[in-house]
């Protein structure tokens, strides 16, 4: 495949073709439908954070006036446990049948226990009250260390470890080498343990949906998610209903970041709605989010690393335990596999342990795992580098993975881009400046860096021609940060016209291909590659249309500019045509002109970035704020600059939140005491400083245009690049999440309690 | 509960509506009169993903009952481009990519543009600040700010 140059549209800043919409609050969210006889769907949750369900009695509920339905467990296909796993990619049916629907035992505050559709919301709030369900409340754990205990509470009594009932469900390692042997050539050994908090990806949308389903069952689903591919096949699965019956539309999604790659109200409301006969909206509330949707783990990790006098490091030993909640699955792939990556380490054992415990099941966010297991390497690397009198950056430049290092999680890396961010960071302006005087306030700068595996897989698109000659691209993945800008930008390219002219759409299931999920920073990856293909297809079959009139060979026709030329004179004098005419020609001359192309695509490379930070620390106050900011990241080629920044700029600004104060903070009676954004505080505009983007561009080469995923990335250096310029602020380290200011106090305040003591 | 009758000016518009006596502005606005243009992001006043203007002022309206608006004049997204042309903040945030997913753009454009108001030529810390109500989980806020401190400069010079 031929790298584009010398482009037009490629790296520009276009105007993205969803923007007008939504500029003027026309844009379709997923609680912005109404249809006609629609009605309101709740959910019933349970208050305790661990207890069997003796019995629900829904009587009282159903003779409520205006209820038309109430579904339980019972109305949900189940996937029993001892039959196995059933994967819907990473997901196992087993656990999500019972996430969204509690079955024998409700295992979080805010586990669903029933769900009832009436005429208005507060007659189906109502009537969740008139449900009665008799709980026999049991022992509950939520932090790691309470669930690892020897009598701890156990969640799924089948689950065993080392032999016995466990809440480790879960065990990898990533290995090579001897570390034994490793550690022994160190002359500098340092080894920590950090603790992170769950924290939610925060998304400004609620999750929600709108669903119908008519007496022959075909079902319409209109909801906002990662993938309408994911919710049609869920919910199949999970009703019984075919998945060639469902059609599921695509809304405009309002943030996700790996949050929305799972279903939890779309079964509910297909029941509910198949029970009652009306269309179902559901719209989820801002405390339902934060008690039942995935945050990502809390953590605890220990890190150990072991360098030569001379800055080489022989051996790193990770240990990652990261809290599933209820059910299994947290991802420790990502800590295990990532953390370690941007290094080449010849004797590593980096291991990840999943662990349940009786919170909200963690879905994906954003490099899930990744950015945990950066938090401990990167503060740990951070260390070693002074205790070795290094410049943080030499130290990760003299044992930087590159093109040939084998990374423990198996590659063997291609043409990688890691030495360039942190040669771009160290030539950066920001690096170079001084820190300046804070006025009273303590100044420090800290650097770290990160990996992400990126992704490929399923993706199709249809390019279709108008019969004006213009240009419609339908793709499958639902477009979370301006994936349809890209596409414009490409499709024009090849096709040689201006980017206004072609409109691209997200298809729903039933009029696209199968298009997996948006995650895993794949989107624009592989969308690209299938309206590559389906262009360079149409190209094609425009030369050969122009052939024919001319009627001269095809191979003598070449296409430029949005038209067909001669490819010299030699080939006959012809007035070029141009897309427009030949698309007015198109029925005349063999019918419409489109092509679909439908993949597997392979060949995304990971990615790797590296980012500096200042900050500023009120000692009265305890309060870190971030003044400064770069990152520097391999982006393979930036398609729409404007939103590849944007990626790196947004991603950057969760990891301050995540750094920060962002905390999942837990009442005595187990439940989640700050399910709001009032006191789960993300950064608001008044938090943060510009955040500046260095774009290293070095091409994938397994991709036409050279994509590399670039979304996920920008949160795994964050957290680790904040603490250790709060290092260099205080002299004093933290090895706990989030650095808030109670926190800060805290470690302030640590000589004078020793003295004192 | 019997609905209550409720008159209004929206967008430029006199409005006639029906609403519960406890159903906020927010709920009005999405339901009967169909503008969901304003979004729900928390329903606590702490998202400004609804923010409308009541008599030029800005507010959260999920904080306001939809009753209150009786005889007050409502501004939302809906009303701010003038049939096709964009109001210049609309303009600019798609120039500048200053959304991403676009739930709080609503609600972004809505706040700045009673900034611009207030204060034509605001400092950076006077926009951020201005904008602290507003979640955006998207972008960092740092186009969003560049996209207001642009308009003001444009809009200032004309
Ligand atoms: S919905 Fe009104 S402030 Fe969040
Ligand atoms: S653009 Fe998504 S929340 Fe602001």
């Amino acid at each position: 495949m031929n790298v584009v140059t010398n482009n037009k549209w490629i790296g520009q800043r276009t105007i993205r073709p969803d923007g007008m919409d939504k500029v003027t609050g026309r844009a379709q969210f997923a609680a912005d439908t109404t249809m006609p006889g629609m009605i309101w769907g709740k959910i019933l949750r349970s208050p305790h954070p661990h207890a069997r369900i003796k019995s629900i009695d829904t009587s009282k509920a159903e003779k409520l006036p205006g209820v038309k339905a109430v579904v339980t467990s019972k109305d949900i296909v189940d996937f029993p446990i001892e039959k196995g796993a059933v994967m819907l990619g990473i997901q196992d049916m087993r656990w999500m049948c019972r996430n969204v629907m509690a079955r024998d035992k409700a295992l979080f505050p805010g586990h669903p226990i029933a769900a009832v559709a009436a005429t208005t919301e507060a007659i189906a709030a109502e009537a969740c009250n008139l449900i009665e369900v008799d709980y026999d409340v049991l022992p509950w754990a939520i932090e790691i260390d309470d669930a690892l205990k020897p009598d701890a509470a156990i969640l799924h009594e089948f689950n065993k470890f080392d032999g016995k009932p466990s809440n480790i469900v879960g065990r990898l390692e990533h290995k090579k080498g001897d570390i034994a042997e490793g550690f022994k050539q160190a002359d500098i050994v340092i080894e920590r343990t950090f603790t992170t908090r769950p924290v939610h990806q925060g998304y400004i949308e609620p999750h929600a949906c709108l669903i119908s389903v008519a007496a022959d069952g075909k079902t319409t689903i209109w909801s906002s998610s990662q993938g309408q591919f994911m919710v049609r096949a869920m919910t199949s699965m999970l009703t019984g209903i075919r998945q060639s019956d469902i059609r599921a539309i695509p809304a405009e999604i309002g943030g996700g970041f790996g949050g929305k790659t799972i279903v939890y109200l779309e079964p509910v409301a297909t029941l509910l709605a198949k029970k009652s006969g009306r269309p179902v909206k559901m719209v989820m509330t801002r405390e339902e989010v934060m008690r039942a949707t995935g945050p990502t783990s809390g953590s605890k990790s220990t890190v150990k690393i072991g360098a030569t006098k001379d800055g080489k490091i022989v051996a790193a030993h990770g240990t990652f335990y990261l809290q599933a909640g209820a059910f299994p699955g947290s991802p420790i792939r990502g800590a295990a596999g990532c953390s370690f990556a941007p290094y080449d380490i010849p004797n590593l054992l980096s291991e990840g342990f999943d662990v349940c415990s009786n919170r909200s099941k963690v879905a994906a966010y954003r490099a899930p795992g990744a950015p945990i297991g950066a938090y401990a390497v990167e503060c740990v690397m951070d260390e070693v580098a002074e205790a070795l009198k290094m410049d943080p950056l030499d130290f990760r430049l003299k044992n930087a993975a590159k093109q040939g290092t084998k990374a423990a999680h198996g590659p063997v890396f291609p043409r990688i881009g890691y030495i360039e961010t942190v040669e771009a960071a160290k030539a950066s302006p920001h690096y170079a400046a001084p820190l300046g005087d804070g006025n009273g306030k303590l100044r420090g700068r800290g650097v770290a860096s990160g990996f992400w595996f990126n992704a490929g897989g399923e993706s199709s698109a249809q390019v279709n021609i108008t019969e004006d000659g213009n240009v419609v691209v339908t793709t499958g993945h639902p477009d979370i940060g301006g994936s349809r800008a890209g596409i414009a930008n490409i499709c024009a390219e090849l096709l040689g016209i201006d980017y206004r002219r072609v409109s691209v759409i997200i298809g729903d299931t039933q009029t696209v291909g199968f298009s997996n999920l948006t995650g895993g920073s794949r989107v624009l990856f592989a969308s690209s590659m299938v309206v590559t293909q389906s262009t360079e297809k149409i190209i094609q079959t425009l030369r050969e249309r122009a052939a024919k009139i001319w009627e001269i060979d095809p191979e003598a026709v070449k296409w430029e500019n949005g038209a067909a030329h001669p490819v010299s004179p030699n080939a006959g004098q012809f007035e070029p045509l141009t897309l427009e005419q030949l698309a007015e020609k198109a029925p005349a001359m063999g019918g419409p002109i489109g092509a679909g192309v439908q993949l597997n695509t392979q060949g995304a490379d990971g990615g790797f970035g590296t980012h500096v930070c200042d900050v500023e620390v009120d000692v009265d106050l305890g309060i870190a704020r971030v003044i400064r900011y770069t990152a520097v990241q391999d982006v393979g080629r930036a398609i729409h600059p404007g939103y590849v920044e944007g990626q790196l700029q947004g991603g950057v600004a969760q990891g301050i939140g995540w750094a920060l104060n962002e905390e999942y903070i837990y009442t005595k009676e187990g439940k989640v005491d700050n399910p709001g954004f009032l006191d789960y505080r993300m950064p608001v505009c008044s938090d943060l400083p510009m955040i500046d983007c260095i774009m290293v561009e070095i091409p994938n080469p397994k991709h036409p245009q050279g994509v590399k995923g670039v979304g996920e990335v920008p949160l795994v250096p964050v957290m680790a690049a904040v603490a250790n310029a709060i290092y260099n602020a205080l002299g004093k380290r933290f090895y706990a999440l989030p650095m808030s200011p109670p926190k800060v106090l805290e470690k302030l305040d640590e000589p004078l309690r020793e003295a004192a003591e | 509960m019997a609905k209550v009758h409720v008159t209004t000016l929206i967008n430029g518009e006199p409005t006639e509506f029906l609403c519960e006596p406890n159903d906020t502005m927010l709920d009005a606005l999405r339901g009967p009169l169909g503008l969901t243009g304003s979004k729900e992001g928390c329903a606590s006043g702490d998202c400004g993903a609804c923010s409308i203007t009541l008599d030029d002022r800005l507010v959260c309206s999920c904080l306001m009952l939809a009753v209150e608006s009786e005889g007050h004049e409502i501004r939302t997204i809906e009303g701010m481009a003038q049939g096709d042309r964009l109001h210049p903040l609309q303009q600019k945030f798609l120039e500048m990519a200053a959304l991403q997913c676009g739930i709080c753009t609503s609600g972004m454009l809505v706040a700045s543009d009673a900034l611009l108001k207030k204060n034509p030529d605001p400092t950076e810390e006077e926009v951020r600040f201005w904008l602290a109500g507003n979640l955006c989980r998207c972008t960092g806020y740092d186009k969003i700010v560049r996209a207001v401190m642009e308009t003001a400069a444009e809009m200032r010079a004309q």
